[in-house]
């Protein structure tokens, strides 16, 4: 473990490409990114920003026909670039975990919630078979799940889209890493729902003490959420800054106008909304995509 | 108010939807989900009515009755001067015309081998209106309209981003001058920016041909800047129906209150979330 006041996850340069039938398309184009330990960094951007492709390269989740490069990437001292697939396996789970936009894809659908949120335990944890499934009843009641005993054994589309989420949480969350990488994870709920997720999600988190790269295209979850927020538009950052601050004076021409494109939800409206008669930024076509959006 | 009376250009009365879940072994119904349960509303030509309602809330299927495309189990529609769940025929393939639906997702509702010129004239074809150049030269306009390029025509829905598809849905849904429609979450899937240049788009319709827009939705930042009046829904039932100010400034149910004060704001100052 390196020195707590050494930076958590360091990444310089990065980028990341896909090869397509029509060319290579830089989806992650330089870059650079520090999360100290225990911080909330939100990466903000709209569709084909390269927001998801930077939190699937720092998890090594890219695979051909894309790929990864990058001067520094650093998590805990350890170059990920350089480990084997037996030590990312290690790494994922205990060290980092991810937490996806759409849980009824990223989990199981032939196996109940209590045998994967029991399976991570198992392999990492080296529990038993009931023990596991003990603690997994244990961690299901902890992210708010109610009748955890009887839920464990539910398949994922018994369970509504906000129960999902909690279940994708519990096993992020069941090792305590130290970093996790949320992309969209509260895109998907209704505002009620994502509201509790959200707030699970942060008091799990100052329990465990992890440092959360959280992604979004929504500046009212950033608002809610983040110490520092980092702004992608075509594969690169154009901002980055403490949240209050950004919000109250962006630098950027272009963080300006997406946050004034915000519709607020607090602001009485006359009949053609200012907010759509300003100009909006254009969206730049031919660079940067993202596949998980 | 002091409007002045007028016909309104759509009045639901006490619509009930039942979906049969599960039949017992002689076929009758053993377990019924009451989609929407008695709902009414009116709502006057050239405005905006938002539905508003969390998932399960009922709204899409009064959407798809009010369009049409389903049919009440009790209650009647009367939409644009047509009785709709008892339309058919000629009166059917009018209504067709007059009332167009704008969905989610363009990407499953555009039919990926068909050129985006093709798709937007299919209309135009089934319903036999103008001749051939006559339907390309309306089809190059409403390109233009929504904000695209002539030469778009020719090409697939594949080839154009989310945002410009939701476009190429709204040229092909007003391809026929339609009065009404019905915009079922139309621009929840695009990024702000865009989302703002096609609301835009919808406003300046209606302000320059009398267009009415139900516009279901989840978005209450969008709705309160987008509708004249608001109904909020939840379990199938209508809790409330108003003015849009009115609806946010002074919500008369719990729900409603809850549904505004959930939203995130886009101000780190008003933060609610407890950090621990």
């Amino acid at each position: 473990m390196t020195h707590p006041l050494s930076p958590l996850l360091v990444v310089r340069n990065l980028v990341t490409t896909f090869d397509t039938p029509r060319g290579r398309v830089k989806a992650v184009d330089g870059v650079d990114l520090t999360l100290g330990h225990g911080e909330v960094v939100c990466l903000v951007g709209e569709s084909g920003s390269g927001k998801s492709a930077t939190g699937f390269s720092i998890m090594r989740l890219i695979d051909p026909p894309g790929s990864v490069r990058a001067d520094v990437l650093q998590f805990d001292g350890k170059n990920l670039l350089a480990a084997s697939e037996a030590e990312l396996d290690r790494l994922r789970g205990r060290e980092m975990a991810m937490i996806f936009q759409e849980p009824m894809t990223a989990l199981n659908p032939g196996r109940t919630a209590g045998n994967q949120i029991a399976e991570i335990l198992r392999l990492h944890e080296g529990l038993g078979k009931r023990a596991a499934w003990a603690r997994a009843v244990e961690l299901m009641d902890r992210v708010g799940i109610r009748e955890p005993q009887r839920r464990a054994h539910a398949y994922p589309h018994e369970l509504s889209g906000g129960m999902r989420q909690r279940v994708m949480i519990a096993i992020a969350c069941a090792l305590s890493p130290r970093l996790i990488i949320a992309d969209e994870p509260t895109t998907a709920l209704d505002v009620t729902v994502q509201a509790q997720v959200l707030q699970l999600l942060f008091d799990i988190q100052a329990e465990t003490g992890s440092a959360v790269l959280f992604i979004t295209h929504d500046f009212g979850v950033v608002a809610e959420i983040a110490d520092r927020v980092v702004v992608m538009r075509a594969g690169k950052i154009v901002e980055e800054g403490d949240v209050r601050r950004v919000f109250a004076e962006p630098r950027e021409p272009y963080t300006r106008a997406l946050l004034d494109a915000v519709p607020d939800v607090d602001a009485p409206a006359g009949r053609s909304p200012a907010w759509a008669a300003r100009a909006a930024p254009q969206p730049l076509s031919g660079s940067g995509a993202s596949s998980h959006e | 108010m002091n409007e002045p009376v007028r016909e309104p250009i759509l009045a639901v009365q006490g619509v009930c939807k039942d979906y049969v879940v599960r039949r017992n072994l002689w076929g009758r119904p053993s377990q019924v989900l009451h989609a929407v349960r008695n709902v009414s509303l009116a709502m006057r030509a050239g405005t905006t009515l938002a539905l508003v309602g969390e998932s399960g809330s009922g709204k899409t299927t009064l959407g798809r009755c009010i369009a049409g495309l389903a049919r009440p189990t009790a209650g009647s529609i009367r939409l644009a001067g047509a009785d709709v769940p008892r339309l058919s025929g000629a009166a059917l393939m009018r209504f067709r015309r007059t009332v167009q639906t704008i969905f989610q997702d363009p990407y499953s509702s555009l039919n990926p081998r068909r050129t985006v010129g093709d798709a937007i004239m299919d209309g135009m074809v089934i319903h036999r209106l103008y001749d051939a150049a006559e339907r390309r030269d309306r089809m190059i306009a409403l390109l233009q309209r929504v904000g695209l390029q002539p030469d778009h025509a020719r090409r697939y829905p594949h080839q154009f981003s989310g945002g410009q598809r939701q476009r190429i849905a709204i040229a092909r849904a007003l391809a026929l001058s339609p009065h009404f429609i019905v915009a079922d979450e139309a621009v929840s899937a695009l990024d702000v920016s865009i989302k703002g240049q096609v609301l835009e788009l919808l406003a300046q319709l209606q302000a320059e041909e009398g267009l009415s827009y139900l516009f279901i939705s989840h978005d209450l930042g969008v709705v309160r800047h987008f509708a004249d009046r608001v109904a909020i829904m939840a379990g199938g039932e209508l809790l409330e129906e108003g003015p849009c100010e009115q609806i946010f400034q002074a919500p008369q149910h719990d729900y409603t209150r809850a549904l505004i004060a959930a939203v995130p704001r886009p101000d780190p100052a008003r933060r609610r979330l407890r950090r621990g």
